[in-house]
């Protein structure tokens, strides 16, 4: 990185941060520090939303999914507009008419006080260990670029959110998300127009496709019925729904942003605006990791693109055995991309014949050069490098910094830290919330002064954040970041869901039969998820339906329950 | 799904050609299956 670069990253991030304090400097009650400006307009929420969903793992791991497995990871937000919809005409409504601080109040008014705690309980555990993962993520950017210590890059990297979260509270978490979303696409945007600028000059854009379809990078529909299939459309429609209506409907960290709505248009129009954008940003995001796939089929990439990892093999581990393996790739790229030049000459002409063939002696050359990554990635783990089991995380920062002029890497940069940043921000901003009001003012200290909650409040979130440091620090890197995070959410959110569909839909379950349904439930995803191989997706939907069955036959087991306190609560068809 | 005892849900959309929520909630899930369908033409063009 250049000066230039250095300027353009420092200065974008502590102005917007420091930007955040400053707008939001003076007392302020509880209401405003948990659930922010009272007057946000539907773009200002729907673009919090958005920032809070979309981290740094969005920007650095997906474009790394799309160069290794092409585009069909778009599939997991299949579920998702569904989901906000029904979030939109049910939940918002309900959350809005009780103006409740936290998702779990709600949980608490409908069942009693033992079921909120275990909502409340299972949103800091999950969201806690989410926590430190993604602040894992620009750590691992920074340090392999900056050669910085990855503990060092962890603290500084964290510290900054932690201090504009801690003073500001949700409206510095609302007010720089807007900024920090603006240098994001920025960012994204000029990638994608300097990537296309860079592809061969013979290569157009459906050249460039038809590259991708060859290699299978260009499948972003997959009707298999295999559920050991990671992504497929029913998976991400199932799957997906589930994980998104818990996400965005019960977990705290989004019930927030969209709380602090000036009215319940606004917020409606905000969740609506993320249901009909959400899936072309996905899509976005991974056409540009297949593009740049392509552009490595013309340009040849790294063996390995994790740098400091091949850097430590090489010198501490078996280098003629790496250095064998880089000249292997090196002359198999060759002959992979001289096939390719060939197969769409073959194409231009009109001979279909040479065409095929062409293509399929691309596709060996391409498996076998596959085949000696795998083994060179062997030999790191062998020779106890620290390199991850996925490099793919690494493919998109190695384009932007190899490729890229001056100037936009820094902006580039900028971007994955104010993603890293903003979705960090809204999740301490919401694990500080949850512990206030659902533990501390609910179970410790009833009756305070306002500003003694801001002040727990304020202690809570930096309890967290600590935390989440603390984590990230001691975390080891497993699969892919993105699906890492994933993973953590769906063995839990299942079960959190169905807390809250039985409390909006089933009138004749109680809090005792919920409670020992939920326990129930929670046992079983663990059990099941330790011994089945299916795609993590489903045990949202597993979750959810063994928890609301579990809390009918308890509930029948137990004998009537007395209505609700408040029957307003509960939906009706 | 109405909800009972809810006047705000019947706050106004203020949107010509979607007066109602329910036609908001549909042109949405239109613009969803819209993506789905060229995503299954991309994947049938390209792959």
């Amino acid at each position: 990185m250049s000066p230039l670069d250095f300027v353009v990253l420092i200065g974008s991030m502590l102005a917007i941060a420091a930007y955040g304090v400053w707008r939001t400097r003076g007392p302020q009650n509880l209401n405003d520090y948990v659930k922010g400006d009272p007057k946000l307009g539907w773009l200002a929420i729907g673009i919090s939303v958005m920032a809070t969903q979309a981290s740094a793992i969005t920007f650095i791991s997906t474009p790394g999914q799309g160069y290794q497995d092409g585009l069909g990871f778009v599939q997991n937000y299949f579920g998702m507009p569904v989901a906000l919809i029904l979030i939109a005409a049910v939940f918002l409504p309900m959350y809005r008419k009780l103006n409740v601080f936290t998702a779990y109040e709600f949980l608490g008014r409908r069942f009693d006080t033992k079921t909120r705690l275990l909502g409340a309980f299972l949103f800091l555990l999950q969201r806690g260990l989410a926590a430190g993962i993604t602040i894992y993520a620009p750590a691992i950017i920074l340090s392999t670029m900056l050669g910085w210590r990855l503990d060092v890059t962890i603290i500084l990297s964290g510290s900054l959110v932690i201090i504009y979260t801690v003073m500001g509270g949700s409206e510095a978490v609302t007010l720089t998300q807007k900024y920090q979303l603006a240098v994001i696409f920025g960012g994204m945007v000029t990638a994608f127009i300097v990537l296309l600028a860079n592809l061969p000059p013979h290569l157009s854009l459906t050249d460039a496709l038809v590259v991708a379809g060859g290699f299978n990078r260009m499948r972003a529909v997959d009707f298999s019925l295999d559920l050991r299939q990671r992504y497929t459309l029913w998976s991400g429609l199932l799957g997906g729904f589930f994980l998104s209506l818990s996400y965005f409907g019960t977990d705290q960290s989004q019930v927030q942003r969209y709380l602090s709505g000036a009215s319940l248009r606004e917020s409606r129009f905000g969740l609506m605006f993320n249901a009909v954008l959400k899936i072309p940003m996905q899509f976005f995001i991974l056409l540009l990791g297949v593009l740049v796939f392509v552009f490595y089929q013309f340009e040849r990439p790294p063996i390995i693109f994790n740098h400091a990892a091949w850097a430590s093999a090489l010198a501490h581990g078996s280098p003629e055995k790496l250095r064998s393996l880089d000249l292997q790739y090196a002359r198999v790229h060759q002959q992979k991309e001289e096939l390719i030049r060939q197969w769409l000459a073959a194409k231009h002409r009109g001979d279909p014949k040479a065409e095929a063939e062409a293509r399929m002696g691309a596709h060996a050359a391409f498996e076998h050069s596959e085949s000696i990554r795998a083994e060179a990635k062997s030999s790191l783990l062998a020779d106890g490098s620290h390199a991850t089991t996925n490099d793919s995380d690494y493919v998109f920062i190695t384009f932007v910094l190899d490729h890229l002029p001056h100037g936009v890497i820094g902006l580039l940069v900028a971007a994955f830290f104010a993603a890293a940043l903003s979705s960090k921000a809204a999740e301490l901003n919401a694990l500080g919330a949850t512990t206030t009001v659902d533990f501390y003012q609910h179970l410790l200290k009833r009756e305070a002064s306002d500003a003694h909650y801001v002040t727990a409040s304020k202690w809570f979130t930096l309890f967290w954040g600590l935390v989440a440091l603390a984590f990230a620090l001691f975390a080891s890197l497993v699969e892919n970041l993105i699906q890492a995070v994933n993973i953590v959410g769906s063995v839990f959110y299942g079960v959190v869901l169905a807390l809250f569909l039985v409390a909006f839909f089933v009138r004749r379950v109680g809090g005792t039969a919920i409670f020992c349904a939920a326990l129930a439930a929670q046992t079983l995803v663990f059990v099941l998820y330790f011994s089945l191989n299916i795609s993590y997706l489903w045990y949202n939907f597993i979750g959810c339906a063994a928890c609301v069955l579990f809390s009918l036959l308890i509930q029948a087991a137990l004998g009537p329950n007395s209505p609700p306190a408040e029957p307003q609560l509960v939906a009706q068809p | 799904m109405k909800l009972r005892d809810h006047t705000s849900d019947e706050e106004a959309t203020r949107l010509p050609g979607l007066d109602t929520w329910r036609n908001v909630y549909w042109f949405v899930f239109a613009s969803f299956i819209l993506w789905i369908v060229l995503l299954v033409v991309l994947s049938a063009i390209f792959s």
